[in-house]
């Protein structure tokens, strides 16, 4: 990786960075977009978020569809853990809670397939600080 | 109601184009039952099943809304159509977790896109560290450890002392019972911590950071190293930062998870490599501190701060809280409340909005009796104090404090004596032994609330236990010397009555200690069917087929399994 070594380097990198999360966001191939985050710190682990992400790549995997799975740290969302969230294209991102890996085949069947809601949706309820 | 809806549906053959879902409780129980529909998110309130077709028919297949049954605001009057202008979402507020839970913490570029390192770079790019603190000391920012010493001018008192070495230290010894929100800081945006001490590192005139951090951890641990790795690949750590001639570099130090090593000296000691006592202040830190060099130490949380608030101005962070606390903070629920997690509010919210609005209320309906607050140095607050706008100030004038932010909460079947006891027990064991009113005195108070539970208490007892309180108090070295008396006397101040149950009455009014529960069989109800006495454990139960039985009070261990298998609800427990 380049060092950077001037503000106006970390300027241009974040731009960068920023146009290139952007295209994941509103690209317009809708089977390559969907973002996936599965809340991945100690509380979520615990609860077996590691063996739900692993089911979402298979099952991404089999039924071919392009998903971009990531972990990130913890939601908040301590009683409904594992939660993952869900960005599809073009839609608000949406958090999935009490998600095993029962639930993460169902997600994959219903909601990323058929756009069906499950059970166990987390409202947003903070504010952001960035918008 | 749900089944109103589909058959409904069904009716107007709207089944295949509609999916009804039953989803969690919106956390809003006051207003139910509620109605969401989706995309649009409208939300409707007290729906009663007569409502269902009038919203089917306009809703869904005119499109109108149908205004009488949105969520009216209680300030303005207004209706509001979708969940995301309702007063009660945006409770929350999240500064100090704005990255938890959106970024990859394992990734720098993440980071970096949602503005990191920015507030680093402008630091850097303006190079007045005098003017730096100032602002931060203008908003107001202060220690999320607990104590709330004022960040900035704990950075200005460094500042002032020149060394040939100073130290940046981030005290990641998170040690509350119930508390993780450094660690979920940690694990979800280790950047935003090392961004912040490198900008604290500036401003002081250090070039080391140090993270103490307990060995407990270790995917905090795993993910802040990979972290560091990564910020030193692209020149953000190390020598000439950003081509400013600033050097900064940080290094982790574990701890071995003793809780008096979340105190400042301790803490500086334990990493020297000596005992994890505290020492006497002064000198302070900032004075001598790290090997006898000036040092500061700072929380997770405290840091996470930062660099929003160098981004997006002292105004605007002061402008959020109350008079003297400023900001948010972040809040760990749990205990017997619906909604267990993390949560960020702004200073100022009540408890009751914290626990019945976002927490969701207690679990299984049951009464609030008290929340725990600040954890084994913090104390008891009952339901006086739900309405009391939460900072600093107001917490310990109610006889708590603010603390790492800890927040245990207990319903009706909590006893406060035993609650006391608990925290008492995490005392006497965390004591490191240096003084002897922690050391000697916690340990008395704790054999006497060992003494009250199992129904041998005194009065005299009661004043004993005030007394020692009040001397460990006046006495300990350290803060956590000084502040453990603290649950028991918030719930000798707030439940003195149960106290008295206890001593008195030899009763606990919640149930919950054993050696005062009597179990007695009421002879009237009793049918001699001999269930309970084939099963107690302890052969207790004496008596003759088809004739009542007696427990012999002395050798019944309170197990509770006659009362279990009585089919005549013939025990009580008194």
């Amino acid at each position: 990786m380049d060092k950077i070594k001037s503000l106006a380097d970390l300027k241009k990198k974040r731009e960068q960075l920023q146009s290139n999360m952007q295209l994941r966001e509103s690209g317009d191939n809708v089977e390559n977009m969907i973002q996936i985050k599965v809340a991945m710190a100690t509380c979520g682990i615990a609860s077996g978020a590691k063996q739900v992400m692993e089911t979402l790549i298979d099952e991404c995997n089999k039924k071919n569809i392009q998903a971009v799975i990531t972990q990130t740290g913890c939601m908040g969302y301590c009683y409904a853990e594992p939660t993952v969230e869900v960005k599809k294209p073009g839609a608000e991102p949406i958090v999935f809670g009490y998600v095993n890996q029962a639930k993460a085949v169902d997600l994959v069947d219903k909601y990323l397939i058929n756009n069906e809601l499950l059970e166990g949706i987390i409202p947003v309820n903070y504010e952001k600080i960035d918008k | 109601m749900r089944l109103k809806v589909e058959s409904i549906l069904a009716e107007k053959n709207l089944a295949n184009d509609v999916q009804v879902i039953g989803t969690g409780c919106f956390g809003f129980c006051e207003k139910g039952p509620i109605v969401k529909i989706l995309p649009d998110n409208t939300f409707y309130v007290q729906v009663k099943p007569e409502n269902v077709e009038e919203i089917i028919n306009e809703h869904i297949i005119k499109g109108r809304k149908v205004e009488r049954l949105l969520y009216v605001d209680p300030k303005t009057q207004q209706h509001k159509e979708d969940s995301k202008h309702m007063g009660f979402y945006k409770k929350q507020m999240r500064i100090a977790l704005r990255n938890c839970g959106f970024i990859n913490p394992e990734n720098i570029d993440e980071y970096i896109a949602r503005d990191g390192y920015k507030a680093l770079a402008s630091v850097l790019e303006r190079n007045d560290p005098e003017g730096t603190i100032e602002d931060i000391k203008k908003s107001g920012l202060r220690g999320r450890g607990g104590a709330g010493f004022p960040t900035g001018m704990k950075w200005s008192l460094c500042r002032q002392n020149s060394a040939d070495q100073k130290y940046m230290i981030c005290n990641a010894d998170e040690g509350d019972p119930g508390a993780f929100m450094d660690r979920s800081i940690l694990e979800g945006d280790p950047h935003t911590v090392i961004e912040a001490m490198a900008i604290g590192g500036f401003c002081i005139g250090a070039t080391k950071g140090l993270i103490y951090i307990r060995a407990e951890y270790p995917l905090a641990i795993h993910r802040l190293q990979v972290a560091i790795a990564q910020a030193r690949e692209i020149g953000l750590l190390g020598p000439d930062i950003l081509g400013s001639g600033f050097d900064f570099d940080i290094e982790l130090r574990y701890g071995a998870g003793a809780f008096v090593c979340g105190e400042e000296t301790a803490l500086i000691h334990s990493m020297e490599g000596l005992r994890g006592e505290p020492t006497f202040k002064p000198p302070f830190p900032a004075v001598q501190g790290y090997l006898k060099k000036p040092s500061n130490v700072n929380n997770v949380e405290t840091f996470a701060n930062i660099p929003v608030i160098i981004n997006k101005g002292w105004e605007w962070f002061s402008s959020i809280g109350t008079e003297k606390s400023k900001g948010t903070k972040v809040f760990a629920l749990a205990g017997q409340i619906n909604n267990v997690g993390l949560i960020e509010v702004p200073m100022g919210i009540t408890l009751r909005e914290i626990i019945f609005e976002i927490g969701g209320g207690i679990k299984g309906g049951k009464k609030f009796k008290a929340v725990q607050t600040g954890g084994p140095s913090g104390g008891c607050l009952t339901e006086k104090f739900l309405d009391t706008p939460i900072d600093y100030e107001n917490l310990v004038a109610a006889g708590s404090m603010m603390g790492s932010g800890g927040m245990i909460v207990m319903d009706e079947t909590s006893c406060m004596v035993s609650v006391a006891k608990f925290y008492l027990d995490f005392t006497v064991e965390e004591s490191c032994g240096k003084c002897s009113p922690c050391r000697i005195g916690n340990k008395r108070m704790n054999e006497i609330l060992y003494k009250i539970t199992k129904g041998n208490g005194t009065m005299e007892d009661l004043d004993e236990l005030r007394n020692l309180a009040h001397v460990i108090k006046d006495t300990a070295l350290c803060g956590l010397g000084q502040t453990s008396p603290n649950p028991v006397l918030s719930t000798i101040d707030n439940f003195w009555d149960e106290y008295v149950a206890h001593v008195v009455d030899k009763k606990c009014p919640a149930g919950q200690c054993k050696a005062l529960k009597q179990y007695v069989i009421d002879p009237d109800k009793c049918k001699g069917c001999t269930a309970c006495a084939r099963n107690c454990p302890v052969n207790a139960i004496s008596g003759t087929v088809k004739n009542p039985h007696e427990i012999d009070q002395k050798a019944c261990i309170k197990c509770g399994t006659c009362y279990e298998k009585c089919k005549f609800n013939a025990i009580s427990i008194i």
